[in-house]
């Protein structure tokens, strides 16, 4: 199970860092997506793999999971969760603003104050 | 235990949801009541600035959990002083948003505003990695609002760039905070010192690699050499009293360092002791160059004032990374003297800019400015501090930092960066403001541009009063040094953080 484990933080992190540096924001978004599960499951498996042990005071239980990992992964799931619908949100309206969704903003009209004065 | 050491979150909190109640009544109300918040809190961090002056570090457990099981808020002298400096920041550049109209060009700008001092004052105070993460995430949630305030083409895509890093550095702080629990197995900051001076020395490969981690993190979000790429389009498009707010936003990743790294990697950190220092003080000085080279190719005045934003993280960073009791103090000295100019030299910019018209902050020869003595003078006045020249403040703080240095084995490297930036971001300031100020009058005599509008004079006051800080600190320098020599001792004495931390016993929050 280490090995498994080990090897989808592995994947999923060069998967993302991959996907980070393309140049379009859609990729982007994927691979910060990615980078967040890895996170996740590296988390996770910071508290030592166990199967079937609880969390929780159990009397009949002879060993325990580390609970934890598991509040930090509730934490960070839902604060990845609302960075990605924000970084969503941002990347369409570059896309609108910039003509592009290039990450740069290729060709999209720069001029320094625009919509400021406005 | 005293309940003043939480309120200086608690207030921005509970005033972000106020302001939100109260934005159906208009701007105005929000405007007042943003002030009102802001003064309060400036009270707050003199009430608790002068319980840490006491010299204990006081400790609040949330939820009377005793620490390492709960999470506790610790205050020091350091923390108190940085809770005080970002308040005072921040009244000025709400102030200064309320009497520009700022906050016009875009919803929620106040309740925004409350929610980045919220994060801010939170992971000044707190004493836990994950809380400090969490923190960390909520004054970027809130700023990345900001940043974008008012939108335009080039803000958003600036933006986009600097959410898209931090989403970035967010992920590896994880990463980092995961492993260094594997390894010491809390995440309580007294105690993973405890732990990592007390670990197995076949654990000190991960937690060195940990740790590093941590510091690139720390670095993206305090602008070291080479993740600092992001600060100056970032700064120089954000709008002015969100940049000029920006300027304590940098500092935040130098507090981090100085309290993650400086107590878990503390002297007593046995063969790991100070492993971050030489990345610091090399990666600093190579910031310092850089930002010097940027300053000089900026092709505006806001592009410039980011630049030395750069340049003042970058000698802090060399200061902290010289490892030494009064190289810490001086450049705490020197961080309370850039963060308050470096703000006032934005609001600066942005009323230069306004008053030129079309020509915006470029430096092109344009007619010239209307109405433009106090801004000549306040653009003097800032440029001789923050490019460290006698009698200002920054003067002060970069002799203290080279007389810190003089016994460290990279003395004359330290010498030769710091005394070449300050000339290069000198000459480039003096070139800047003979376009902005005097090469115009001289082309353009009698052609005015009307397009431009005079400075406001209740904005002219806001930055005055900023840059009263530059004289005021020389002039108190003895007092301000002796705070600061006491607060970077503390920060050495880790052993006496741990006790306090933790060794409390467990019915002392009872009361």
């Amino acid at each position: 199970m280490e090995v498994l484990v080990a090897t989808s933080v592995g994947v999923m992190t060069t998967c993302g860092v991959y996907l980070v540096l393309r140049a379009s924001t859609f990729p982007v978004v994927v691979g910060l997506t990615l980078f967040s599960y890895a996170v996740n499951v590296f988390l996770f498996s910071m508290g030592r793999l166990k199967v079937g042990a609880p969390a929780v005071i159990d009397p009949a239980a002879d060993s325990y999971a580390d609970p934890l990992p598991q509040a930090l992964v509730l934490t960070a799931i839902v604060i990845a969760f609302a960075m990605t619908a924000f970084v969503i949100v941002l990347a369409l309206k570059a896309r609108d603003e910039l003509g592009n969704d290039h990450v740069d903003g290729l060709g999209g009209n720069l001029s320094d104050d625009e919509g400021r004065e406005a | 235990m005293t309940h003043w050491i939480i309120l200086p979150v608690l207030l921005p909190l509970i005033g972000g949801l106020l302001q939100l109640v109260v934005r159906n009544f208009g701007l105005s109300l929000q405007r007042v009541l943003g002030l009102f918040l802001a003064g309060g809190l400036v009270a707050l961090g003199i009430k608790i600035l002068m319980l840490a002056q006491a010299g204990d570090t006081l400790v609040y457990e949330l939820g009377n959990w005793p620490a390492p099981f709960g999470i506790a808020l610790v205050l020091d002298r350091l923390s108190a002083m940085m809770v005080l400096l970002t308040s005072v920041l921040a009244l000025a550049a709400l102030w200064y948003a309320s009497v520009m109209r700022v906050d016009e060009k875009g919803s929620h700008f106040h309740v925004l505003f409350q929610l980045q001092l919220f994060g801010l004052n939170g992971a000044f105070l707190t004493g836990d990695v994950f809380n400090l993460f969490v923190f960390f995430e909520v004054l970027l949630l809130a700023s990345y609002g900001l940043l974008l305030h008012g939108s335009g083409a080039a803000r958003t895509r600036a933006g986009l760039h600097y959410v898209v890093i931090n989403l970035i550095g967010s992920a590896l702080f994880l990463f980092a905070v995961g492993a260094l629990y594997g390894a010491v197995g809390t995440l309580n900051i007294a105690d993973m010192a405890q732990k990592v001076a007390a670990a197995p020395a076949e654990r000190s490969g991960l937690i060195a690699a940990a740790g590093l981690l941590l510091l690139v993190v720390f670095a993206l979000k305090a602008a070291m050499f080479p993740l600092y790429l992001w600060l100056p389009r970032a700064y120089a498009n954000a709008s002015a009293p969100v940049a000029a707010f920006f300027a304590i936003m940098t500092k935040v990743g130098v507090y981090a360092i100085i309290r993650v790294h400086g107590t878990v990697f503390g002297e007593e950190a046995g063969e790991l002791a100070g492993l971050h220092m030489p990345w610091l003080l090399a990666g600093g000085l190579v910031t310092l160059v850089l930002a010097a080279l940027g300053v000089m190719a900026a092709r505006g005045l806001r592009e410039q004032v980011a630049y030395l934003v750069l340049a003042s993280v970058a000698t802090l960073l060399a200061a902290i990374g010289l490892n030494r009791t009064e190289a810490l103090a001086a450049g705490l000295y020197y961080l309370l003297h850039s963060t308050l100019l470096a703000g006032a030299f934005f609001l600066l910019a942005d009323l230069i800019r306004r008053s030129r018209g079309a020509a915006s902050d470029r430096f092109d020869t344009v007619a010239r400015i209307q109405d433009g003595r106090w801004l000549g003078i306040g653009f003097f006045f800032a440029a001789v501090a923050l490019a460290g020249l006698p009698p200002m403040s920054g003067f002060i703080g970069k002799i203290m930092i080279l007389n810190a240095a003089m016994e460290h084995p990279w003395r004359w490297l330290v010498l030769t960066c710091t005394l070449s930036a300050s000339l290069l971001i000198m000459v480039a300031l003096v070139r800047s403001g003979s376009f902005l100020f005097f090469r115009p009058q001289e082309m353009a005599l009698g052609e005015a541009d009307q397009s431009g509008e005079p400075p406001k004079r209740a904005a002219l006051w806001i930055i005055g009063s900023l840059l009263v800080t530059a004289p005021l600190l020389v002039l108190f320098a003895g007092g301000v040094m002796e705070f600061t020599t006491e607060t970077a001792t503390q920060l050495q004495e880790v052993p006496k953080y741990i006790e306090a931390v933790l060794e409390k016993p467990l019915t002392a929050g009872a009361r």
